[in-house]
């Protein structure tokens, strides 16, 4: 047992012991929101300059900068806002960085302890509504328990699998007097994941990718917040082993694309390579990644024949949805050294012959080219949205800069995915598990105050950056020169998409009738706004938005109808998959118990 | 792998006794969709203030482990043990069963308690209140008995249970 921190004598407000204990956490930036119930933590923090806050617009948006920020850079997220409205505006953001394990605590403000229960002005059950939202929550009753629950939270938030915690804070708790402890020397009584994969099974994986015949390594999002040393891990793994590797949409970026034994993303929009080899494989390799539905694609026709390794620091992650023969609980930076560890020490060749045949059915399935779209480049021509991303990640690399890109939701998201290629992790943000419209431009904004020289993108599509467009204000104030790139095609295009080839192409909704003119837009919010009409000007605004010193938007008027393919259609297997109208027509492999499905 | 094959599961979860922990649990359950068939929860350790949940659930085994999986990353778990898997346990819950009746019914509600073992907690010249312990088989056969003899409120405690020998959780 470890002894207690002495509590230290001169007792100083909540609101004082409160960003006491940020700073010793290492926090430098807060985005958050005043109000009635926080205004004791506003007015300590108008006393100090340690800690950075930056005023949002909305309180969504403070969450969703916060994952940026803590995404980019492997910190924890810092949010502040008040009770009420303040609090359940965040509830969003709370779900999404649960679903992508995101580090994030939320401080929020809450009416005095003696009026809690009673309806009083601004009071919503914090608790009760972000339960399910968090991976933990505490409502603070007691100064003496207001430095630790703060210490407690923290190391919650950023160990095992990270997630959003919570710590609501009545507003006496603000003001009273509160002893402060430092950080404790044992963490937590009850909360200890497990991280140190078990050498025994690790053995055992060892053994049966040495024997595989058709190996596959599919890692994801796990692998980045393991840390870029588990990046770098992954890649001298995959090097010795000379097994292809996919990486799912949160885990872009561990594996440097493109590169020879790199297949792409896989998944519902994934490549064919990707899927057709994940469905053909005899030893899969999961490494921090969870099989969502929009990988794995209908349960009981994926990857029939395979033995399958999972290697995840949620034990509940393996064996939930599809039965795995191998489970290994652990970090997956700590499993992925011990994997290479095992496989030099294990003396059995790999064959070679017979992984050269599978590496060349790969081939061939590559040969497909299943990303392959046609530009039309005469003048005035329609810009496909492909190539919109095609020349954008062309030109940014002839950049010598760090670049990040953030996303929004749908089609643009996808299309992002699979032309922007990632060297590094870290760099690439999006919402995988919620796809929630409206997270990449706070999302940027959260990159940029944590990487101010970098170059912060936001892919986005017209419908989406509508659902947080006051962030522009937000860069304004603070300088933050993040650079929006909108596919704007006036529709829900992944709504569209669906309409068309799930509902009889009855276009219910979809169409964004009114939009607003981004330029003018942009301009109000004391940016540059940009436009391209057609393929020749595309170039040109491009080199404009990246070189601009100020936050731009750029409206990119892509082609209204392009689909984005290749597609696994929901309740259809990987390779049902269809391509686009590059290839010759094949069978859709829609069902009706595949449009039930979301 | 018997992939559909439901089964009973018998988990006792200890926890922290801090505040909401008993709605994580149970929210749990429901935004997961896992059944509970019982549940029980008292304080068991004063000194370390900790918990202990029990709860019997179904599922399959693959739903059943979920569960336990689950249950072990909420923060304020500390163990969680499936007793039905883990070995040979014991299951008890006690009820206070209601029996409004008069004449022949009231003398066969009697005999009925003396071969169950039911004692008599509450008597008035027209009811009876019994207290009866056992497992769940045994409470649910005593109320099937008592019913057309003027059963009129039951209360039952839900399940406790604990694992055979020197076993801890
Ligand atoms: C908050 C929220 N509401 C609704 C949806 C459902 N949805 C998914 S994609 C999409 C359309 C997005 O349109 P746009 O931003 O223009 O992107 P595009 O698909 O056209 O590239 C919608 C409505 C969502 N993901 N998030
Ligand atoms: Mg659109």
């Amino acid at each position: 047992m470890s002894v207690a921190p002495q509590a230290s004598v001169a007792a100083q407000a909540g609101a004082e012991v409160l960003l006491r204990a940020l700073k010793e956490q290492g926090v430098e930036v807060i985005f958050g929101y005043p109000g009635g119930a926080v205004l004791p933590i506003y007015d300590a923090i108008f006393k100090q300059n340690a800690i950075r806050h930056i005023l949002v617009r909305q309180e969504g948006g403070a969450v969703h900068a916060a994952e940026g920020y803590a995404r980019s850079t492997g910190k924890v997220g810092v949010v502040l806002v008040t009770s009420g409205p303040g609090a359940t505006n965040t509830v969003t953001g709370l779900v999404d960085a649960l679903m992508d394990s995101i580090p994030i605590v939320c401080l929020t403000g809450q009416v005095p302890t003696h009026l809690i229960g009673n309806d009083a002005f601004q009071e919503a059950d914090t608790t009760g509504i972000t339960r399910p939202a968090t991976k933990h929550n505490y409502l603070v009753k007691k100064s003496e328990d207001l430095a630790r629950v703060v210490h407690e939270a923290f190391y919650v938030a950023r160990s095992g699998r990270p997630g959003p915690v919570v710590i609501d804070l009545p507003k006496d708790i603000l003001i009273n007097p509160a002893p402060y402890v430092g950080v404790p020397e044992t963490p937590h009584r009850s909360y200890k994941p497990q991280t140190d994969p078990d050498p025994a099974l690790i053995e055992q994986a060892v053994a049966l990718l040495k024997r595989a015949k058709k190996p596959i390594i599919y890692s994801g999002g796990g692998v980045i917040n393991a840390g870029p040393a588990a990046s770098a891990a992954l890649v001298d793994f995959v090097r010795a082993t000379g097994f292809p590797v996919t990486n799912t949409l949160m885990g872009l970026g561990a594996y440097p694309s493109p590169d020879p034994l790199f297949l792409g993303m896989l998944g519902m929009h994934g490549t064919y390579q990707a899927n057709l080899a994940m469905h053909d494989c005899d030893v899969m390799l999961n490494i921090g990644a969870r099989f969502d539905d929009r990988v794995t694609g209908r349960l009981n026709a994926f990857s029939p024949n395979s033995t399958k390794i999972h290697i995840d620091i949620d034990r509940s992650s393996i064996n939930k949805s599809v039965h795995v023969d191998l489970g290994i609980v652990a970090d997956a930076g700590k499993a992925i050294a011990a994997l290479s560890a095992a496989w030099k020490k294990d003396k059995t060749k790999v064959d070679s012959k017979v992984l050269a045949a599978w590496w060349s059915r790969i081939e061939e399935w590559r040969a497909k080219d299943c990303l392959r779209f046609k530009q039309d480049m005469s003048k005035g021509a329609v810009i496909k949205p492909q190539y919109a991303i095609q020349r954008l990640f062309e030109i940014t690399q002839e950049l010598k800069r760090e670049i990040f890109i953030t996303t929004e939701v749908g089609q643009h998201q996808m299309w992002a995915a699979q032309y922007f290629h990632f060297r590094q992790p870290n760099r690439w943000m999006t919402s995988g598990g919620l796809g929630t419209m409206g997270y990449g431009l706070p999302a940027g904004l959260g990159v940029q105050v944590a990487h101010p020289d970098a170059l912060v993108i936001d892919i986005a599509g017209e419908a989406s950056i509508l659902m947080n467009i006051q962030e522009m204000s937000t860069l304004a104030q603070y300088r933050l020169p993040v650079k929006t790139f909108i596919l704007n095609n006036q529709y829900m295009g992944m709504v569209r998409q669906w309409q068309e080839l799930l509902h009889g192409g009855r276009y219910s909704e979809s169409y964004t009738a009114a939009l607003p003119d981004f330029v003018k837009l942009a301009e109000s919010f004391h940016a540059e706004g940009l436009r391209a009409e057609s393929v020749d000007q595309l170039d040109d605004v491009i080199r404009r938005m990246v070189t601009s010193e100020k936050p731009v938007i750029a409206d990119i008027c892509v082609d209204q109808k392009e689909n984005c393919f290749p597609m696994i259609p929901s309740g259809a297997a990987h390779n049902e998959m269809i391509l686009g109208p590059e290839h010759e027509s094949q069978s859709v492999g829609v069902t009706d118990a595949g449009m039930a499905l979301v | 792998m018997s992939n559909t094959l439901e089964r009973m599961a018998t988990i006792s979860v200890l926890v922290d006794n801090e505040a909401g922990v008993l709605a994580r649990v149970t929210g749990l359950f429901a935004g997961r969709g896992y059944n509970i068939d019982s549940l029980t929860v008292a304080t068991v350790d004063v000194d370390r203030l900790q918990s202990r949940i029990n709860i019997v659930t179904s599922g399959t085994d693959m739903v059943i482990q979920q569960i336990k999986a689950q249950l072990d990353r909420l923060v304020p778990v500390h163990r969680v043990s499936d007793l039905t898997h883990e070995g040979p346990h014991i299951a008890r819950e006690m009820a206070m069963i209601k029996v409004v009746a008069s004449g022949e019914p009231r003398v066969e509600a009697l005999r009925i308690a003396e071969a169950f073992r039911a004692r008599v907690i509450d008597a008035t010249t027209n009811s009876f209140v019994f207290e009866l312990t056992g497992n769940t088989d045994k409470l649910d056969a005593f109320l099937d008995l008592m019913r057309p003899l003027g059963l009129a409120e039951v209360s039952r405690t839900g399940v406790a249970a604990i694992a055979r020998g020197a076993r801890t959780i």
